[in-house]
């Protein structure tokens, strides 16, 4: 982080004060020590995921972003990248890895597999979508993205932290978004249990 | 390696008058079974005829015709072509036929799957459950009159694109507003769970046993996976545990299950090529190469002679950076955390750039095409190929041997450990370097060369030890064997056209059978089309080798400390999106 | 001897870890006689990627990228040429062979009608890429007879919403296309341009 980052509070700073004293917010300080440190959940789906070792290789280097230290443990760790294809059989255990996940955590949905179903939308065994189970804050189109674009995507999360205001955050306040997502069941199809009774209602329509 | 090749074959209708004739449907081959009889034929092939490696078994829904098939295919693993025989049943349930599990222990996880998929029952099956979906799931999701929940059409293209083509989610259509389907009056609140997991734990040995002093100790379940940083992405095992020595052990996948097959019988035959792309999405070069294969064989085209030995150099570039990724994740299994990976992915790098500036993509490639590739390679990547093959891959490899081959640490981490005897391996079907880690110099680029292989100079690597360090060298000597094979590509390559004649996007197959397999770098590749004269196969399966391959994972680890289960799962290399599929 | 095995392995890593003390150096002293610097500089990104590489290999993303090759694809786009009072004359003919040889499906056209007859003309209305479904195979282009959907280069594309694009976000110019694959927009125009002489001596040959 450059030296102008935190002399630049968001605010005007008359011009006879710039560069005599420093005015830094908490925020910048506390933005800052996230978006150097995100730790990404070790956790590959598919394709994507080879691409997503890629970058933490030599070449592309994640470690230049602080971000090389993968946790096998969702306690530990600050990002989900959903990297692939999320199925039906897999989106529970995704589902409650999140919910182990401490605040603050971000996802990223990786390439177009996660983001939307891709190229395997129509199969019987796919979820069009990690969003439609958790918040996602970046979508990273591709099929695969390379490990470039993959970075691009992680920047952009860093702006969404910088952006963020430790007065706004919302894992300091109680309120609807850190309550846990049920864990969705498998039945006859996907059971999403936020969902159970429009599924009893169509179920009971598709009769007469 | 001069191996004596007999072309002779066999004519099952004479031996059996009663219950064989040969399959006579226009561009068919084999023989028709009865399902009576399978038992008595299967075992003759095998114990007379010598038949030993079955590749693949597969299930086909004949819908118009009412009827189910299954097809066997068995090779010899001293080379040869193969014995193709189909058992056809009544389509109504139950659908049964016994099981070959006795024969060939390698049709255990496919007759899994042709349950799980089709729905026919195999008696004499141990332990016949659900294996890409789950337990508690509504049909058969292979069977012809099966639906998907974003059902549109039977096939592509659709209708709805063009030319009043408003973009709609798939998700407005569909009832549920999502990827789902339910019976009707399915209650979600009436519902009691089947617990998924009930018959798969009853299926695992459980033991208490009693010591000296009278203590009772009871072992214990592990699971590791779906999510676990050895398992290679989203495979689980359950484990049974008797102090820190693996007990039995199940494999459970479906983590990845992306409907490939059913999708693919959807798509045209072009479209299923970057599907294939995305199976071993290491080895998108040798996928491609197998699909290619079968869809030529049904289409009896002929591959333009300089597309052959660009074909044979994709896929033996490829082969090297498969088996190099392999090196270093098998070594970060081990525990040598990162440093083999980084140098082996420096290596891989460079190759993926090859591919980028031929194919346009690092990983999809897309390259191949009926009757050729898509396009000529261009002179910059040809040069830089060239340096990489001469100069650079020797070197590095050479460098990988002396990283890790007389590594004691490696040595004592590998050395008899997974021992997998030859007949056991190729009872359970396995292919590819496990397979020649075992010592049975199989390998179809010798046992019935497709493309021009048959004009390359090369070895068949084998090592007698047939545990990891067996695995180990004949990943490492391969590499050595492709660049030797690669230096004579490059050097004989000749020029002339790339594809046989203007490419079209809607290619026309002619009714028939065809089943095309390759030695891909982690195994027998193989894909069984089935083309009824319209623009889409009938049938689209793929027998991968990850997946056949994982069959004897149990028989390997049973014994050993769970430690090492670790690497012996990962000496198998498996690649998720080709084991689910 | 026991232990010599990891010797051996030490004095490989060892030696990589003072190759890249070498190469810098050897680049340091280049730049002291004049050379460019090893990092940030095309020649040294070029170096970095070749089959001689050695010392340090990565590409320090985002201040330097990985040089994108011609046929490097990533989303499509839609080509038009400027005509010369600067309107957009869009190639695509709504033929719909992309939205055919698609395999997953994520191409959607609609055609034009013509407003007086109401026959359709041929002229989009609409089109849209749904890029969450887009496999990034590049049939569309490969297939397409009027050169007017290509691949993009283009892989910055991260965002914080899901990706439909329509027609607005997929239009290009043909010069951005001959700017990232000039050797394909060369052969193109010149195949183009020998079709449509042919096609004038036909006319003239006609009358």
């Amino acid at each position: 982080m450059s030296e102008n980052d935190f002399t630049l509070p968001g605010y005007d700073i008359p011009e006879e004060m710039k560069n005599t004293i420093n005015i830094t917010s908490l925020d910048r300080l506390y933005n800052w020590g996230r978006r150097s440190s995100v730790w990404p959940l070790m956790f590959g789906l598919a394709c994507c995921a080879i691409e997503m070792i890629a970058a933490s290789t030599a070449r592309y280097d994640l470690a230049r972003f602080g971000m090389e230290i993968m946790r096998p443990s969702p306690r530990q760790s600050d990002l989900m990248l959903v990297a692939g294809t999320v199925t039906k059989k897999m989106v529970p255990m995704i589902v409650r890895l999140y919910n182990q996940m401490p605040e603050p955590k971000y996802v990223i949905a990786m390439g177009a597999c996660a983001s939307g179903g891709g190229p395997f939308k129509e199969g019987y065994n796919v979820v069009a979508g990690i969003d439609k189970f958790l918040p996602v804050d970046v979508y990273v189109p591709g099929c695969p993205p390379t490990p470039q674009a993959l970075l691009y995507g992680l920047i952009k999360l860093q702006e969404k932290i910088d952006k963020q205001s430790l007065k706004h955050v919302r894992w300091y306040r109680k309120g609807p978004d850190s309550v846990e997502i049920p864990v969705p069941l498998l039945g006859p199809d996907l059971i999403d249990l936020r969902r159970t009774e429009e599924i009893k209602k169509i179920a009971a329509r598709k009769v007469e | 390696m001069a191996t004596t090749v007999s072309t002779k074959s066999v004519d099952l209708s004479t031996i059996f008058p009663d219950a064989v004739i040969a399959d006579e449907r226009k561009g068919y081959t084999g023989w028709l079974v009865e399902k009576d009889n399978l038992i008595e034929i299967a075992t003759y092939v095998r114990e007379e005829l010598d038949y030993d490696l079955l590749s693949s078994v597969t299930g086909v829904d004949y819908l118009p015709e009412e009827k189910m098939e299954v097809v066997y295919q068995v090779y010899k693993t001293t080379g040869g072509p193969g014995l193709f025989f189909k058992v056809q049943i009544p389509r109504e349930d139950p659908m049964e036929i016994p099981s070959v599990i006795n024969i060939w222990p390698g049709a255990d996880l496919q007759e899994r799957e042709i349950w799980d998929l089709y729905g026919i029952k195999f008696p004499g099956h141990p332990d016949l459950r659900r294996i890409l979906t789950w337990e508690g799931f509504e049909g058969h999701p292979m069977r012809k009159d099966w639906q998907e929940p974003f059902y549109e059409e039977e096939t592509k293209p659709f209708k709805s694109r063009w030319p009043k083509g408003e973009h709609i989610h798939a998700e407005e259509i569909n009832p549920y507003h999502d990827n789902l389907k339910f019976p009707p009056k399915f209650n979600p609140e009436n519902w009691t769970p089947t617990d998924p997991e009930e018959a798969l734990y009853t299926s695992l040995k459980k033991f208490t046993t009693k010591n000296e002093d009278g203590l009772e100790a009871e072992q214990i379940i592990v699971n590791m996976g779906p999510q676990h940083p050895s398992t290679h992405g989203v495979f689980r095992a359950v484990v049974v545990l008797d102090g820190e020595k693996v007990v039995s052990l199940k494999p459970v996948m479906g983590y990845l299950h992306r409907n490939h097959e059913k999708i693919g019988e959807r798509n045209t035959y072009l479209h299923n090529m970057p599907y294939t792309d995305r199976l071993d999405y290491f080895n998108s070069m040798a996928n491609n190469w197998a699909y290619a294969l079968a869809v030529e064989k049904l289409m009896g085209i002929e591959v333009t002679e300089r597309s052959e030995y660009i074909r044979v150099i994709m896929s033996e570039l490829t082969r090297i950076q498969n088996h190099l990724v392999w090196v270093g994740i098998f070594l970060n299994d081990l525990g040598a955390v990162v440093t083999p990976l980084l140098y082996a992915f420096e290596e891989r790098e460079l190759i993926l750039d090859i591919f980028e500036e031929v194919s346009g993509a690092r990983m999809m490639c897309n390259y191949y095409r009926f009757g050729g590739v898509v396009r000529d390679m261009p002179v910059r990547a040809f040069e830089k190929l060239k340096q990489l093959v001469y100069d650079r891959l020797p070197g590095k490899i050479e460098e990988f041997e002396r990283l890790l081959s007389e590594n004691e640490i490696l040595l004592s981490r590998v050395k008899g450990i997974g021992y997998l005897s030859a007949k056991d391996a190729i009872a359970t079907s396995m292919t590819g370097p496990m397979l020649r880690a075992s010592g049975v110099p199989y390998d179809i680029r010798r046992a019935e060369p497709y493309g021009i292989y048959d004009r390359f100079d090369f070895d068949v690597v084998t090592r007698p030890e047939c545990d990891l360090y067996a695995r180990y060298h004949v990943r490492i000597e391969e590499m050595h064997q492709s660049l030797r094979i690669l230096e004579q590509a490059v050097s004989t390559i000749p020029e002339g056209p790339i594809l046989p004649k203007k490419p079209v996007y809607q290619v026309r197959v002619p009714a028939g059978e065809a089943y095309g397999r390759i030695e891909s770098p982690k195994g027998e590749l193989g894909f069984y089309v089935i083309s009824n004269g319209k623009p889409n196969p009938w049938r689209y399966h793929v027998r991968a080798p990850s997946f056949i391959n994982i069959t004897a994972l149990e028989k390997m680890c049973v014994g050993e400390k769970i430690a090492d289960f670790v690497a012996i799962l990962g000496a198998i290399d498996i690649v998720l999106g080709e084991l689910d599929r | 001897m026991y232990g010599k095995g990891i010797l051996k392995s030490l004095s490989v890593t060892w030696k990589r870890f003072w190759m890249t003390y070498i190469e810098d150096l050897s680049w340091f002293f280049r730049r002291m006689a004049g050379g460019v610097n090893r990092y940030y500089t095309d020649e040294g990104i070029a170096r970095r990627s070749s089959a001689d590489t050695r010392g340090i290999f990565t590409i320090q993303y985002p201040e330097e990228k990985l040089p994108v090759h011609e046929e490097s694809r990533y989303l499509p786009f839609l080509v038009y040429d400027e005509t010369e009072d600067g309107e957009k004359d869009v190639r695509c003919t709504s033929c719909g062979i992309c939205a055919k040889v698609c395999p997953p499906q994520c191409i959607w056209i609609v055609g034009k009608n013509d407003p007086d007859s109401g026959k359709s003309i041929p002229q989009i209305a609409e089109f849209y890429i749904d890029a969450d479904i887009c496999m990034n195979c590049g049939f569309c282009s490969e297939y397409c007879p009027f050169d007017a959907i290509k691949m993009d280069h283009e892989y910055e594309l991260a965002a914080y919403k899901r990706n439909i694009y329509n027609m607005d976000m997929l239009l290009k110019p043909a010069e951005y296309y001959a700017s990232i694959r000039p050797e394909n927009a060369a052969r193109e125009d010149e195949a183009r341009r020998v079709k449509e002489e042919a096609k004038a001596a036909k006319k003239a040959n006609a009358a």
